[in-house]
């Protein structure tokens, strides 16, 4: 074969490739680690699955703020049940992202140097202890609405992943919203308390699904690929179907003046998203991203000699394993 | 700085059930991913036994070659009960 025949029986191999591949994302077959995958698909999911992952761990420093002072011993185990989940979350993510063929470290590494991003949504501070209760019951509640088809998606270790998380994620979101209805239902002070986390955290939660259809530059693809099954509009549009009557129950009101039940379309039409201040957030220019990170990348650098210490006694218990079994 | 090497996990449910893959994660010897893999997958009563094994032990089969691999699965066709013919009147076999 000529050097030309060998070039054109090549491109016709990853051709016919990339046919099957589609095809099998096509029956809804899951993709699994050891099979091919377009190198676009691998790197996508690689960037998404992280985001998702550091996301998660850097989502335990605004709600671990409260820890310590949580209000009664009962608000406090179910805190740190959360947190605790959290942290579990983060491990099921990063080990499905590390099947792509990528290692926890460089993972990291992304992370702290900015590579990698995480959710807006933890840029902001938690200044209340109705924070805890506002973050619970809407940016758990959009973090499921956006989770859920994810247990559908084409790519196996993902999807594995996010049914663990989702049956988790339910008690966050009721954990949080019997927060809110404990304080709604409380002294005046304490509504109070929970109608100001409320209208601090209804637009940020609106943002955290992602920008409009129009300028999303990954969705076409995503959805071709079944990482996505909805766009993020209508993502959002069905979150806030679903709050809207829930802010009721708690007699607290949605910080949107232009917030209205439009009965043609069964559905509520809603004001408009300052996607300014949502550019600046995924920017690193936030109220808490410098202070997230210096957290996360702290913890990590303090704690290296603890974990040069495990490898070193680890590696010393094998030896003597190794002796004496001679 | 030596990175910490990953850990497959299997956990058991139930007595009398198989273990199945549960995920994996990363600890420095076998008895940190056992005490790791408690705290992570079984939180809500999942299991009643762990196993766990270090992933650079798992050989797993190439798609590629799943072609030959399984092919005499599909060719013995006289291991499958329903080759032999039964009559009717034989309700359950």
């Amino acid at each position: 074969m000529s050097e030309e025949q060998i070039k054109n029986s090549r491109t016709e191999h990853s051709r016919s490739l990339e046919r099957q591949f589609n095809e099998r994302i096509e029956r809804d077959e899951k993709i699994e680690p050891k099979d091919w995958m377009p190198e676009k698909y691998r790197k996508t999911h690689i960037r998404q699955i992280s985001q998702h992952a550091h996301s998660e761990i850097v989502g335990m420093l605004p709600e671990g703020n409260w820890i310590t002072r949580a209000p009664s011993l009962r608000r406090k185990v179910a805190l740190l049940a959360k947190v605790q989940d959290e942290a579990g979350h983060g491990l099921y993510l990063y080990s499905a992202c590390e099947t792509l063929g990528i290692s926890r470290d460089e993972l990291y590494e992304q992370l702290h140097t900015g590579k990698a991003k995480y959710s807006s949504i933890f840029n902001y501070p938690a200044l209340t202890w109705a924070d805890m209760g506002a973050i619970g019951w809407l940016v758990d509640g959009a973090a499921i609405i956006n989770q859920v088809p994810l247990c559908n998606t084409s790519y196996g270790p993902y999807a594995r992943a996010m049914i663990r998380v989702c049956k988790e994620e339910s008690f966050h979101q009721r954990q949080g919203f019997e927060i809110m209805l404990k304080l709604a239902n409380g002294t005046q002070e304490q509504k109070e308390m929970a109608q100001d986390a409320l209208n601090r955290w209804w637009w940020p939660s609106l943002m955290m699904l992602g920008p409009t259809d129009d300028k999303s530059v990954h969705t076409e693809q995503s959805m071709k690929w079944k990482l996505k099954r909805k766009t993020n509009d209508e993502l959002r549009q069905q979150f806030i179907d679903q709050t809207v009557p829930q802010a009721d129950v708690l007699g607290l009101t949605i910080p949107d003046p232009d917030l209205k039940w439009n009965e043609e379309r069964k559905s509520y039409d809603f004001g408009k998203i300052d996607w300014d201040e949502f550019w600046q957030v995924v920017k690193g220019h936030g109220p808490m991203n410098k202070e997230r990170m210096k957290a996360r990348v702290g913890a990590w650098e303090r704690g290296e000699w603890v974990r040069d210490a495990a490898m070193a006694h680890a590696e010393k218990k094998q030896a003597r394993k190794e002796k004496q079994a001679v | 700085m030596k990175n910490w090497p990953l850990w497959e996990i299997f956990v058991r449910s139930k007595n009398g059930l198989e273990h199945r893959h549960f995920g994996s994660l990363h600890a420095a010897d076998s008895d940190m991913a056992l005490e790791n893999a408690r705290d992570v997958y079984t939180r809500r009563n999942e299991g009643v036994s762990i196993w766990v094994v270090e992933s650079k032990h798992i050989t797993a089969s190439n798609p590629e070659n799943n072609g030959e691999l399984f092919e005499p699965a599909q060719d013995k066709v006289y291991r499958h009960p329903t080759f032999y013919d039964v009559p009717d009147e034989v309700k359950h076999m």
